[in-house]
């Protein structure tokens, strides 16, 4: 069996990515994907009112996940997310079932209590910072967080993603701006997912500078934009970024090139997009090759999840709705 | 007395020292200046932000969610509009978590008119504050007052906007902030940074105590049995003005000090319309949607065969700013001649 090396790497400064590490993003990658596949056709069954997700984000996402520190306060990593990264989630180890629970909108929903969209993710718990809809606004969050764990001290670093049409706002600025201040430039690794799309608007007739990575050197903040569809240079690219972050404590900033498979949300259709690029086609492709699974043992996994997800979206699907009389609970911490 | 900069200021030294607030920060609210009213001079987590007001909401919840205890300040409220949906997100955000996520988070903003601001420094807030659900606010009328819920808010677990009348940060205050020293002339040496270099200076803080008006408790500030008038920030001390000339015509007004507008002490403004039967709101907010309006709503709704004639607002006109020019600015919010008539008019009302 031929050893899997990272792609487009000096290999002898970076080590292969080790079989049981490519078999476990895989795996994760498959469950994501079956996990929104399962979110849509609950939308279109009408277990749900609105989809939005990231299939085609996975290679990105997985990595992004499996390289975090995981945990609460400022000692571990702080996620500023946005909407497409239940992959991420997955990888940070959240079980499905819970975004089943927020499409279904149940009491039991462990991110919103039935209150927000699918993939509106928040768990202080896992330092994830709550997904909002209107979009860009977590880059302005972002930096505060950062500053405390500048303060704090030890290697937390705040990640804050977001998408390539948001950068248009004027948030995204602010955190270039607030990350990089010389007064206090902070460890923040800056993440924008660029699918080219802003819900129907193609971002060639918006965006004047060649890469968005681009925007990054003007505040001297290291930058870089990579093959997001590709998992193996992603989790190789992540890993540099964040080791830089968390010992340099200084902003870094990576656009990576993905896919947008179902398209915005089912706003557009939430239909497979058949010309786009799919990661887990590529992965699977390369792991085949390279000897690392079989293409039965990754049929195998794909109906493992598909089982394991149809069955969770069963038991969501009797589970209660919140009742009327909740809209006053949390307004305020003093009522836990 | 210390007037309402050195109250502010007073609190939130005792913040940093006692309530665990570790940053102080916005448009010049660090060294060489400490704010462009003087309210964060001498203090040791100040620091001087970008010229970002979504920026600085932002940063505010950042840190409150890494466990960090900011006090924001937004150099005047004109300049909060642009961060609205922050603003919103952050009222929002123990909610639409389930309450996972809080943010014990301060914003400070001063607001209103009263320093001939001309259109861009003279807005008030407190009317959009109160469109936001998950925020707590405040508005002190006094020096005292302005201490107490300072170091309330700084105890919060969730954000509160403490809105600082802008007119009356230099107005000293009748009652003595606990700690404070009995000369005033002694108090701004210790604590007023020095014209000039400021390098070397540093404050010399009182021993404060802790001094906490709670939030959602209004203040009658002065009793009476004809009529209610309900108040806050700078229209207050008019309203008290007004009650005190008006009792030589016989003319009895109870004043209250509403003090937080969200939560709001209904109690207090139910039992005092129970007692006289008339009730006047005064704030200088646009009255087109205008929180008083919703107070007379209330006050229509809960008590109406209480009452012995029409609540009446006497509130900001509905004009896009307040112009320079002295008389446009008076004409365009409640001066002590317009709340005197308005309490005479109510009170001489007859069913």
């Amino acid at each position: 069996m031929s050893r899997p090396r990272l792609i487009n790497r000096d290999e002898a400064s970076s080590p292969p990515i080790e079989r049981e590490l490519l078999v476990r993003m895989h795996d994760l990658m498959i469950k994501a994907r079956v996990l929104e596949e399962r979110l849509i056709q609950m939308y279109k069954q009408g277990h749900g009112y609105f989809w939005i997700g990231g299939p085609g984000e996975e290679a990105f996402n997985v990595s992004l996940g499996l390289l975090m520190k995981k945990g609460q306060g400022p000692a571990f990593d702080y996620l500023h997310a946005h909407y497409r990264q239940s992959a991420t989630l997955l990888a940070l180890g959240e079980e499905p079932i819970g975004a089943l629970r927020q499409m279904k909108n149940t009491a039991s929903d462990p991110y919103s209590g039935g209150r927000n969209f699918a993939g509106h993710f928040s768990a202080k718990r896992l330092n994830v910072a709550p997904v909002t809809s209107p979009i860009e606004v977590q880059y302005a969050i972002a930096p505060g967080t950062a500053m405390v764990q500048k303060r704090h001290g030890g290697d937390g670093i705040t990640i804050v993603t977001g998408g390539d049409a948001g950068t248009a706002e004027g948030d995204f600025a602010s955190c270039l701006v607030w990350s990089s201040r010389p007064a206090n430039p902070l460890p923040i690794l800056i993440i924008v997912t660029n699918n080219k799309w802003g819900i129907s608007t193609c971002s060639d007739g918006q965006h004047g500078e060649t890469r968005i990575s681009d925007r990054a050197k003007a505040f001297n903040i290291k930058s870089k934009t990579i093959d997001g569809n590709d998992a193996l240079t992603c989790y190789a690219e992540l890993k540099e970024a964040m080791e830089y972050v968390r010992t340099e404590r200084k902003p870094y900033f990576i656009e990576a090139m993905v896919s947008r498979l179902y398209g915005h949300s089912s706003a557009s259709g939430a239909n497979y997009v058949t010309e786009e690029v799919d990661c887990i086609k590529q992965f699977e492709a390369r792991l085949e090759k390279d000897g690392v699974l079989t293409r039965q043992q990754m049929d195998d996994v794909r109906a493992k999840y598909t089982e394991e997800i149809a069955a969770a979206a069963r038991t969501v699907r009797d589970e209660p709705q919140p009742s009327g009389d909740s809209i006053y609970n949390h307004i305020y911490a003093e009522k836990r | 007395m210390a007037n309402m900069a050195q109250a502010i200021r007073m609190a939130l030294h005792y913040a940093e020292e006692n309530l665990g607030v570790t940053d102080i920060f916005g448009e010049d609210v660090g060294a060489p200046l400490g704010g462009v009213f003087t309210a964060t001079q001498g203090l040791k987590t100040t620091w001087n932000a970008p010229l970002d007001e979504r920026g600085i909401i932002g940063a505010a919840m950042g840190i409150a969610m890494a466990g960090g205890r900011p006090v924001a300040e937004i150099q005047f409220a004109d300049y909060i509009f642009n961060t609205i949906d922050l603003l919103k997100l952050a009222g929002n955000t123990c909610w639409s978590t389930n309450g996972d996520w809080n943010l014990p988070m301060v914003v400070r903003t001063p607001v209103g008119s009263g320093i001939r601001g001309s259109i861009y420094h003279s807005h008030s807030f407190d009317a959009g504050a109160t469109r936001i659900p998950g925020w707590k606010i405040v508005m002190p009328s006094n020096p005292l007052d302005a201490y107490g819920l300072l170091i309330s808010a700084c105890q919060e677990l969730d954000p509160v906007m403490y809105l600082e009348p802008k007119a009356l940060l230099r107005v000293k205050g009748d009652e003595r902030i606990p700690g404070e020293p009995e000369d005033d002339r002694a108090l701004s040496k210790m604590i007023d940074a020095p014209l000039g270099d400021r390098s070397a200076w540093k404050a010399q803080w009182p021993q404060l105590e802790a001094y906490a008006v709670p939030i959602g408790k209004g203040k009658i500030v002065r009793e009476g049995r004809g009529l209610t008038v309900v108040s806050y920030g700078r229209t207050l001390p008019l309203c008290v003005k007004a009650a005190q000339a008006l009792a030589e015509e016989g003319v009895d007004a109870e004043v209250i000090d509403l003090r937080s507008l969200w939560p709001y002490d209904w109690e207090m403004i139910k039992a005092s319309v129970q007692k006289t039967g008339r009730a006047l709101f005064v704030n200088e907010d646009t009255e087109v949607t205008n929180f008083g309006e919703h107070l007379m709503r209330r006050t229509v709704e809960e008590l109406f065969y209480h009452l012995l004639a029409a609540p009446k607002l006497v509130a900001g006109k509905h004009v896009p700013g307040i112009g320079l020019a002295d008389a446009l600015e008076m004409a365009s919010v409640p001066q002590l001649a317009d709340i005197t008539q308005a309490m005479r008019t109510l009170a001489a009302e007859q069913p």
